[in-house]
């Protein structure tokens, strides 16, 4: 199967590769799939308390270069975004922006549920209740 | 120069012999005849050439020639021999045993049969690939008419004791059939001393031309017979009709009689080859062999690179290095290979796996190469990896609740 160059571009130099403080109270992780599954990916945002504002983000993903390029991507969009914007990322922008071929949308699912699952977190450490996300209808 | 891209997926199939071509040029455009001409120069030389090819495909195995069926190719093999055997046996039973291991050609045919009121044992294999030869003979009854067990494993190479299963099937009065197309031209393989009774190969695994193999049904002590499942003209002894394929039979002759002559130079300088890639490679952490090392062919290593997923680790590469991976990204189900998965390994080293298959043409530049570009690929996969980081620091990957999805 060929890859998008886009898919290649991010896999060759993937963006923000890392791990941020997991344990600080500005840091909201996600971490989404299962080795069984052959994806895993941890998506770590940090944010300005005052401003709501995601200041950084960084992944690291096991997984195939359709799962390696749909978090690079995520971290990329993150950056600069406020938590309400990050909510709107949706699974078939990374699908659009990729070029992903049917069988690889469960990697844009599996970004957008990492995003989701990283503010979770987030807004739980901060007092705030989790936001119940619909089911993701993929799998 | 080293010339890219490597191929070292010769378990898929192997590149021809520039020596098969040749011998098979001719039969193409001067020697065109139908083998089963028998009234001119044309259908004449077609035979001749035929027969000559017939020996040398039997010479490789230690069959008479008349012993030798030729199909399109292995999974015809395949399906001739079991469904032949089931039909033409019906009278003395329906009970057929395999292994869980086997190839789709088998497997298939197996859930066939079942469907038409066969029943079909799959034995499980030991962690090693092998099968279990108590389990094997406990498996036999009454009904029992056939015993299919493939001679060498197309994913990781292991290879079976095939003299052990045929003294089995003897002892018990039921026939052996194995799949014979990843062992045939690579070791030595000689169906009389092995015990064989009907063997399936195929000529482009051997560097030969796709489109033509063969079944192998033993004559004497006992005599096999199978229902022919392809009817028409009562070619190849009324078990296979059709217009003898003569370029393909000949190039496949061709390429029998050359991996005679050089199994052994072959098997000697390509398992040195694999040893080092093998080693060099299980050099970095974390990194498994899959199936038995003891019994195994000389050309084949399958190996799991865990906390590395085998289709990313694939992209590292695959522009440069032609290689398969144990992992099924790539389609719907996500499901990992079957055959890792029966030596009881997880989904997370099934998934991480890599499998490697040299050939005649492969040399060791190609291997320094590789060794070179897979190392430095799985180091840089795995600092992407979450997987490896929790390893490293000492985090329990099964005490996490996975959000499965």
């Amino acid at each position: 199967m060929a890859y998008s160059e886009k898919v290649i571009d991010h896999y060759q130099n993937p963006k923000n590769v890392g791990t941020l403080d997991k344990s600080s109270k500005n840091v909201g992780t996600g971490l989404v799939g299962a080795p069984e599954c052959g994806d895993v990916m941890r998506l770590q945002i940090q944010v300005d308390d005052a401003t709501g504002m995601i200041t950084d983000a960084k992944f690291k993903t096991f997984g195939c270069g359709s799962a390696i390029a749909s978090s690079s991507l995520a971290t990329e969009w993150l950056k600069g975004k406020s938590i309400d914007e990050a909510l709107t990322v949706d699974n078939m922008d990374f699908v659009e922006e990729l070029n992903l071929p049917p069988v690889k949308i469960h990697c844009s699912v599996l970004a957008e549920d990492a995003i989701k699952a990283a503010i979770n977190d987030y807004r739980v450490k901060n007092g705030k209740e989790a936001i119940k996300f619909e089911e993701s209808v993929v799998h | 120069m080293l010339k890219l891209p490597i191929y070292l997926d010769n378990n898929a199939t192997t590149p021809m012999d520039p020596r098969v071509l040749e011998a098979m040029t001719p039969y193409f455009l001067e020697h065109f005849g139908n083998a089963a001409s028998r009234n001119h120069p044309f259908g004449w030389e077609a035979e001749e050439a035929v027969d000559y090819a017939r020996e040398q495909v039997a010479k490789l195995v230690g069959a008479d020639p008349k012993e030798i069926i030729f199909t399109s190719g292995a999974t015809e093999a395949d399906n001739l021999a079991i469904k032949g055997v089931y039909e033409m046996y019906a009278s003395k039973g329906n009970h057929i045993i395999t292994a869980t291991t086997e190839h789709k050609a088998v497997l298939d045919t197996c859930k066939h049969i079942e469907k038409t009121g066969g029943e079909v044992t799959y034995l499980q294999v030991k962690r090693d690939g092998l099968i279990d030869l108590q389990e094997l003979e406990a498996a036999i009854k009454p009904t029992t008419i056939l015993i299919a067990i493939m001679y060498a494993n197309n994913e990781i190479g292991t290879v079976q004791p095939v003299k052990e299963i045929s003294a089995i099937a003897k002892k018990h009065g039921v026939l052996f059939f194995t799949d014979g197309v990843q062992a045939v031209g690579k070791i030595p393989v000689d169906v009389i001393k092995d015990g064989i009774d009907l063997m399936a190969f195929t000529a482009h695994k051997m560097y030969g031309p796709k489109g033509i193999g063969a079944l192998y049904v033993r004559r004497k002590n006992p005599r096999v017979k199978v229902t022919a499942q392809i009817d028409g003209g009562g070619h190849e002894r009324g078990m296979r009709s059709g217009t003898l394929n003569v370029p393909g039979i000949v190039g496949f002759g061709k390429a029998c009689e050359l991996c005679r002559l050089e199994l052994e130079g072959d098997t000697k300088r390509i398992s040195i080859l694999r040893d080092k890639l093998e080693t060099e490679l299980m050099k970095l952490e974390e990194a498994y062999i899959n199936g038995s090392t003891e019994h195994r062919l000389p050309h084949v290593t399958n190996i799991s690179f865990k906390h590395v997923e085998g289709e990313g680790l694939l992209m590292g590469f695959n522009k440069n290095i032609a290689l398969s991976s144990g992992s099924a990204c790539t389609s719907a189900s996500l499901e990992p290979s079957y055959v890792l998965k029966a030596l009881g390994l997880g989904d997370d080293l099934a998934h991480s796996s890599l499998r490697f298959g040299l050939g005649r043409f492969t040399t060791e530049e190609q291997i320094d190469y590789t060794i070179k570009s897979i190392s430095d690929t799985v180091l840089k996969l795995r600092e992407m990896s979450p997987l490896w980081e929790m390893y490293k620091e000492g985090i329990d990957l099964n005490s996490i609740e996975w959000a499965a999805h």
